[in-house]
This record gives C-alpha cells, sequence and structure tokens, in this order.
C-alpha cells in the first residue's frame, strides 16, 4: 500500500495541458492516482472512474452531461471527487440517473461540489463507508415525477453526510436501507416532496439539520433507534405538510429540536418507546398530532409557545407520559415556589377535538362562544381524554 | 355635511367622561396585555378578545346613549335652516371620529409600539372597522325608537346577537349540517357579522400555520386574496353604510 502510495502521480487535465479530456486522463491513470482538472466545460458524456483515482476540480470545472448521460459514475472504492460542477444529467423514469453515482463500492468520499439540474444529485447504492460533504445542490423540478432526490441512498451502511445544501428536489434526503449513518449540519430547502426521508434506516443518527419550506415537510417510518437532535423544522405549510411524521418509529431519541411555524410539527402515528426531550414548538397549528396507535413515548421538558393547538389526538386511552413540559396555555399556579405547577395541565382543549371532527369549525376558532365551551370542559372534563395530561408542568420554559 | 356641527360633535365628546374613561380603560389593557406577554402574537391574541368584545358594546351602547341625550340639541339644529341629512350625517361622521380616535389611542397606539406586524395591522384596522360600523348601527336604533329605555335596550340586545347569538346559531348550523360541504356557504354566513369577519381577518394573521390545513385553506382561499379582501372589506364598508343610510331616511321623514 504505502509503496504503491509513493508511486502516484498526479495528471492534469485542461485546454492548456497534456490532457485535453478527463476520459483520456482516466485511461492513463494507474490506480492512487490524483487528476488535477482545470476549469473549463467538459461533455464527455459519461465519466466511469473504474480505477482508486482522486479527482480535484479547480475552480469548478463543469462537467455537462447534456441532459442525456449520467456525468459521474463511481465503481472502485477509494475515489474522491472533490471541487466540481456537475450538471444537467440525463432524466428517465426507467433508471436512477444521477449527478454522482457510486455504484456497490466503499470508502467514496465527495466533497465541496456543485450539482445543477440533475435528476437525482448524489446516488449511491449498496455502498459503504462513503463520505458526502459541503455539496451544494440544486434542481427546479416543477412536479414531483419530473425530478429525483437530492442525496439518495439505497441500501447502504456508514454513509456521512455533512454539511450539504439541498434546493428544489423531489426529496432533500431519501435513504432506504441505509445504517449507521449520520446525516449532520444539512439544509434541506423548498424541496417539492419532503427535506428528509427515510424508511427502514435503523440506527442513524441527524444533528444540526435545517429543514424548511418543504412541499410536506419531513416522514421518516419503519425505522428504530433513531437519534434526531438539534434540527429546526419550519415553516411546513398545508394541509398533509408536517414538521416531522412519525409512522413506526421505535425505541428513538427526539431532543433538542426546533419546531416553529408548521402546520403540524410532529404527527405521530405507530410510534413506540419514542424519548421526546427539550424540543420547542412555537407558532405551529398543531404542536403535535398523537395517535393512540403511539404507546411508551415519554414527552418531556418541551415548550410549547403560541401554538394553536397544543396537543391532538383521536382520544382513547393513552400510555404515553407527559411530564415536566412547559406549556404557555397552563393556568394553574405555584403556591410551593418549586417552579412546578400544583395542578396537572391538560393539554387537549375541546375545540381541537372538534376540529378534529368537524374541520370547519376553524372557521369559530377564539369566537367567545368556543372559548366559552373551552372554559366549561375545563372544569367538568367530558370529551377531551382524561389521563392525558402533564401532572408536572413546569411554570418557566426550560429551553431559553 | 356641516363643518361646524361636526367640530362641534367632536369637542362635544373630547370632554366627555365616558370616552376619556373608554379609552385610558383600553390603554391600560393594551398597556398590560403588552408589556406581560413577550410573544407578539400572543398579545394580539388577548387584545382580540377585547376588541370583539368591549369595542362594538361601548360603540353602540354609548353612541345610542349620547343620541338620546342630544335629541334637544338635534331638535334644535332641525329648526335651523339646515339640511336634515346633513344633520344627521355631521352628527355620526362626529362620532365615528370620535370613538374609531379613542379606540386607535387606547389600543391602535399600544399595538403599533408594541406588536408592529401584520396582524397588529390587522386588528388596528379591524378595530377601527368595528368602532365606525357600530356608532353606525347605533344611529339606526336611534331613530326608529323614540323611546330611551327601549332604544338602549336595542343597542345591546343588538350587540349580543353580532357578539354571542350568531356564533351560537353557526355552530348549531354546523353540527347540523356537518355532513355536506359547508365551507363555501359558512364564509358567506360569516359576511352577515362583522364582528365574525373581523375575528376571521386577525384570525389567518396569528393562526396562520393552523389555517393552511384544509378547511382553513378554503377560508384562506377566500379572505387571503386579493379579491376577497377587497369583497371583505367592501362587505364592512356595506355594514357601515346600510344602517347610516337607513336611518338617515328615516331621520328626513321623522317627525321630531
Amino acid at each position: 500500500m504505502v509503496v504503491g502510495m509513493s508511486h502516484a502521480a498526479t495528471i492534469h487535465v485542461g485546454k492548456t495541458h497534456a490532457f485535453k479530456s478527463i476520459h483520456s486522463a482516466i485511461a492513463k491513470a494507474n490506480a492512487g492516482d490524483t487528476i488535477l482538472v482545470h476549469s473549463g466545460l467538459y461533455q464527455e458524456g459519461n465519466i466511469n472512474i473504474d480505477k482508486r483515482l482522486t479527482l480535484i476540480g479547480i475552480d469548478h470545472p463543469v462537467i455537462d452531461g447534456k441532459k442525456e448521460y449520467e456525468p459521474i459514475s463511481i465503481r472502485v472504492e477509494g475515489v474522491t471527487v472533490k471541487g466540481f460542477t456537475i450538471q444537467n444529467s440525463g432524466h428517465s423514469s426507467m433508471n436512477d440517473i444521477a449527478g454522482i453515482k457510486i455504484y456497490n463500492t466503499n470508502n467514496v468520499t465527495i466533497t465541496d461540489n456543485i450539482l445543477d439540474d440533475n435528476f437525482f444529485g448524489i446516488y449511491a447504492q449498496e455502498s459503504r463507508n462513503c463520505h458526502i460533504e459541503n455539496n451544494r445542490l440544486r434542481a427546479y423540478g416543477k412536479a414531483e415525477h419530473f425530478v429525483g432526490n437530492g442525496i439518495h441512498a439505497w441500501k447502504s451502511d456508514s454513509i456521512t453526510i455533512v454539511g450539504n445544501e439541498i434546493m428544489g428536489h423531489r426529496d432533500g434526503i431519501y435513504l432506504e436501507f441505509v445504517t449507521h449513518t449520520e446525516v449532520d449540519s444539512n439544509l434541506s430547502q423548498n424541496n417539492l416532496r419532503y427535506g428528509l426521508h427515510f424508511m427502514f434506516s435503523h440506527d442513524n443518527s441527524y444533528l444540526y439539520n435545517t429543514f424548511t419550506s418543504n412541499g410536506a415537510g419531513v416522514a421518516v417510518m419503519y425505522t428504530d433507534r433513531v437519534r434526531m437532535e438539534h434540527n429546526v423544522f419550519n415553516e411546513n405549510w398545508g394541509d398533509s405538510a408536517y414538521g416531522l411524521l412519525l409512522k413506526d418509529i421505535r425505541d428513538s431519541h427526539i431532543q433538542h429540536n426546533v419546531f416553529a411555524k408548521n402546520t403540524t410539527a410532529i404527527y405521530m402515528e405507530g410510534s413506540n418507546r419514542i424519548q421526546m426531550l427539550d424540543n420547542r414548538f412555537e407558532n405551529n397549528g398543531w404542536a403535535i398530532k398523537i395517535f393512540s396507535s403511539c404507546m411508551n413515548n415519554t414527552l418531556s421538558r418541551n415548550s410549547f409557545i403560541q401554538n394553536t393547538f397544543d396537543i391532538a389526538t383521536n382520544g382513547g386511552r393513552m400510555t404515553n407520559r407527559f411530564e415536566e413540559n412547559y406549556w404557555d396555555k397552563y393556568e394553574g399556579y405555584d403556591l410551593d415556589k418549586d417552579g412546578i405547577g400544583d395542578v396537572p395541565h391538560h393539554p387537549v382543549s375541546l375545540f381541537s377535538i372538534l376540529v378534529e371532527r368537524y374541520p370547519s369549525m376553524m372557521l369559530l376558532f377564539r369566537s367567545f362562544m368556543v372559548t366559552l365551551f373551552d372554559r366549561s370542559e375545563k372544569l367538568i372534563p367530558s370529551l377531551t381524554p382524561e389521563h392525558l395530561k402533564d401532572d408536572k408542568p413546569l411554570m418557566k420554559s426550560a429551553i431559553i | 355635511m356641516s363643518k361646524k356641527i361636526i367640530k362641534y360633535v367632536i369637542t362635544d365628546l373630547l370632554r366627555n367622561r365616558t370616552v376619556l374613561l373608554y379609552t385610558l380603560v383600553l390603554l391600560a389593557l393594551s398597556l398590560g396585555v403588552f408589556l406581560m406577554e413577550d410573544n407578539i402574537d400572543k398579545g394580539i391574541a388577548s387584545m382580540l378578545n377585547i376588541v370583539l368584545f368591549v369595542v362594538p358594546l361601548v360603540s353602540i351602547v354609548f353612541s345610542t346613549i349620547y343620541l338620546y341625550n342630544s335629541s334637544e340639541f338635534i331638535g334644535l339644529l332641525v329648526s335651523q335652516p339646515l339640511k336634515r341629512q346633513s344633520i344627521w350625517l355631521s352628527i355620526a361622521v362626529g362620532l365615528g371620529v370620535m370613538m374609531a380616535f379613542a379606540f386607535f389611542v387606547g389600543i391602535g397606539v399600544p399595538t403599533l409600539i408594541f406588536a408592529y406586524s401584520a396582524s397588529g395591522l390587522m386588528l388596528i384596522v379591524a378595530g377601527l372597522l368595528l368602532s365606525v360600523i357600530f356608532v353606525s348601527l347605533a344611529m339606526w336604533t336611534a331613530v326608529y325608537i323614540r323611546d330611551k329605555s327601549k332604544g338602549i335596550g336595542l343597542a345591546i340586545i343588538l350587540w349580543l346577537y353580532f357578539a354571542l347569538i350568531f356564533d351560537a346559531i353557526l355552530l348549531f348550523l354546523l353540527f347540523q349540517f356537518a355532513d355536506y360541504p359547508i365551507e363555501n356557504i359558512m364564509v358567506a354566513i360569516s359576511m352577515l357579522n362583522p364582528i365574525d369577519i373581523s375575528r376571521i381577518l386577525v384570525l389567518l394573521e396569528i393562526d396562520l400555520s393552523a389555517m393552511m390545513g384544509y378547511t382553513g385553506a378554503i377560508f384562506r382561499d377566500f379572505f387571503g386574496t386579493g379579491g376577497g379582501m377587497f369583497v371583505t372589506l367592501g362587505v364592512m364598508l356595506l355594514w357601515f353604510a346600510v344602517p347610516l343610510w337607513l336611518s338617515n331616511r328615516y331621520f328626513k321623514k321623522k317627525d321630531l
């Protein structure tokens, strides 16, 4: 290995250099070589990297797929692609053509690229230990079926996706059967469908990401042991848009996230044993819609501020624990001054139940009649679930 | 209209203790709310109840009482070579301007200072319109009913109807016809109540996220668009103009 490295050569590609095309440079290169591509426009159809090479673009040379080809395909391990502008990949409804596609291999690094108007952006299939960092992806899809996902991984393991910016794709980040993966500090914005979408992707963590104004927010399904921390979910507006949709998620941590201005911040269905701690819900339509198919979840130390409705549920018996949250709608008192309210808080209002049943009721919200109903229900609960309550509501928000 | 009469009504109302008290109470309420609440939209939501409840009540009851108390003054004016329409409209303008002014000082200014936002501006517009609309309703009440106590009673009943009973009827209809696509009809019916129109307009600002949901979208499609806004504003102006026009028509023929 060390001997091989010492023989590594550096090959220059560019108008004023020996190699005019990337194709010819790859054909000449030996495994372990570095190819430096100088700025210019390279329209070479599909560039297939079948040797262990490092490709580095200087001043973002443009690799153009002419809306026909897959600009870069990587089929061997240890390849690095850095500093390119990759644009105009082909579109297809049969194959998943991507700006950069990684085929069944390991240890690929893709950093600092700009991907513009590709079908899929960066696509990894059956790959391990790949590193996707600091890329900027942009597509201009008008409808979901005309555009692919930004960063798409399928049947992969140990991928790190860090600091990328994804806009205008179908799903910003899409993971299916991807395990032990870290998604960190990405920005996923204005994508047509979901900002982040994963299924059957166990043991992954999502930290410090921002998901803003995506068509339907973030949807995650059928997954165990997820960590979602310090993310921001905001401005996901629409009837079927959710800040975060959890469907069949188990044993997961959702902590220190901020949910702001979503129609529904969190929608939970069939999700069990989730620890939802220290999150902040602000200016949402519904902070949490939790269905009775959710069991043994713990919601603690969250802050609910100026949401139209804090909790909505389809009723039934609840085995979820609400404890030590801050509710700005709490009207109790704290006589012993320990910072915890002396009477329990029932976060489900009568009106939120009525709106679930008769959506047109929204027209009467904040009307005096409705406030009157809510008050009388608070005194004598009959329709609202009695067990759904916070026995130790905080007097002050735990999060600043 | 006569500038002199308008001026007289305004100066008379400026010295009126009730108007001063009304302004100060509004001011105290809004300062209290805004100084205690750090979230702007939450403050606006609290103010909304005052605007929808107190402002119409005071506007209609105070204006009715004022009109009955000025009946001798009105009788005197009528004996002068002045057109009755001009007298009546001048009094209406004077009253409307003063009630709107009191609202603006009491709630408008604090809102502009502490909660300058789209929702704040909408609250102010709604409050100003409600002030003049309920003055206009008071004009109608006072001119139709000769007896003072009955007139004030009618004013209070009108207020009760718009503030409470109307919503109860709407709620009843909603439950009865929940299985039918009634959203558009509901929007149309809500146009029959200026308080409801104001409430929905402010709602669309402070509960925007929830209103973006399915049914909300229907309301938003109507109230949120330029055309819908135009219609809404038109309806609010009708609520001001029609009672005033009716009262004026009656006043011209009335045997004082």
